[in-house]
């Protein structure tokens, strides 16, 4: 017991100080997921084998989990700012934490002066430490434990309605867009039907590379304009260069053989 | 015997008391909070083991309980922050003050 409290205790404070040190937050997350595992080590060495395993299912497993995704939700490389917004903020709270630390360590040092009695004698009663918290759970706490179903239900329906989000403007179902692109065809004279493909040539057929109109343009619709604004755009002149190389090629072989024949 | 883990739940509580005070994100903030109560939960397990008892195990059960109640809500209100203000500094969440 002594044994894992010595591995476990230094590994918890080097955790607990990695979640308040890292800049970055997912490292801040991956050093309090130690001190929880490390914290279920200990459980398990007082002999609460039961919240040794809720620690882990719930802590690490699921508690942690979610701070993961919503650390992947909401960007992980946004570090934290060093600036200073309250003047003297950092200093101010080290003297609390001391102070906290001091009121704490001086009020328990000598409280505890019975010696320890052990779960043993206890988890035997009981017929096991799982046998035991379930006897206190469904009897003299059942009413808590009804409670706390409550407010787990509560919690999960109030996370819902915080994370729903409202649509702003009504969805546009089949009949509504296909009447709007009617309407732009009345006002505008914009094509109804589908946009034209990209262009295909001898080198490249990507959807970067514009077509071309009958009389040599280029076809502002064949590309999108998220490509075009980016700059991805090929150029189509320089492909139909190519294109017109490689026919002219053709062109000339097939000329040469009717010619030996 | 006792002492060793009231201290450590005393050490971690301070350090999670720190992190509150001291981390602008609201995520580690958030993160804190829970070494906190972890190191009540150390302190009521200590207390279980040296008095023999199961209560305190299973107040360490409620009180996870409740953290997990506690961050799925607290996890749903910094992202809807996040949406709304692209930020999840506890510092640009200042908009009464304005």
């Amino acid at each position: 017991m002594n044994v894992v409290f010595w591995i476990c205790a230094p590994l918890m404070v080097l955790g607990g100080l990695g979640l308040i040190l890292f800049r970055k937050a997912v490292y801040s997350a991956l050093s309090l997921a130690l001190t929880m595992v490390c914290l279920a080590a200990l459980y398990a060495s007082l002999e609460a084998s039961f919240l040794f395993a809720i620690q882990i299912i719930v802590y690490t497993g699921a508690v942690l989990m979610l701070f993961l995704f919503v650390l992947m939700m909401v960007g992980v490389d946004t570090p934290d700012s060093i600036v200073e917004t309250i003047k003297g903020q950092r200093i101010l709270a080290a003297v609390g934490a001391l102070g906290l630390l001091g009121l704490m360590i001086f009020s328990i040092g000598g409280a505890v002066t019975a010696p320890s009695i052990g779960m043993d004698g206890a988890t035997v009663a009981a017929g096991g430490n799982v046998q035991g918290v379930a006897q206190l759970l469904f009897g003299r706490y059942v009413w808590v434990f009804e409670l706390t179903s409550a407010l787990l239900i509560t919690a999960a329906v109030g996370a819902m309605i915080l994370a729903h989000a409202q649509r702003t403007k009504p969805k546009l179902g089949q009949r509504a867009q296909a009447e709007q692109r009617m309407k732009a065809y009345a006002d505008r004279g914009d094509h109804p039907g589908s946009l034209p493909n990209s262009g295909v040539y001898a080198t490249g057929n990507s959807i970067a590379t514009p077509a071309l109109l009958p009389d040599g343009s280029l076809a502002e619709a064949s590309i999108s304009t998220t490509l075009a604004e980016r700059g991805a755009q090929v150029d189509s002149t320089r492909l139909r260069e190519l294109t017109a190389e490689a026919f002219a090629d053709a062109q000339r072989v097939r000329n040469e053989e009717d010619e030996e024949l | 015997m006792i002492d060793q883990y009231l201290y450590l739940a005393v050490i971690l509580f301070v350090i999670g008391a720190i992190g509150v005070m001291v981390r602008r994100n609201a995520l580690v903030a958030f993160m804190s909070v829970e070494l906190m109560l972890n190191a009540a939960n150390l302190a009521l397990v200590a207390f279980a083991w040296h008095h023999a008892s199961f209560d305190g195990q299973v107040a360490t059960f409620f009180v996870m309980v409740v953290a997990a109640a506690e961050v799925v809500v607290g996890l749903a209100i910094i992202v809807s922050i996040y949406k709304t203000r692209r930020s999840t500094s506890v510092d640009n969440a200042n908009l009464l003050n304005q």
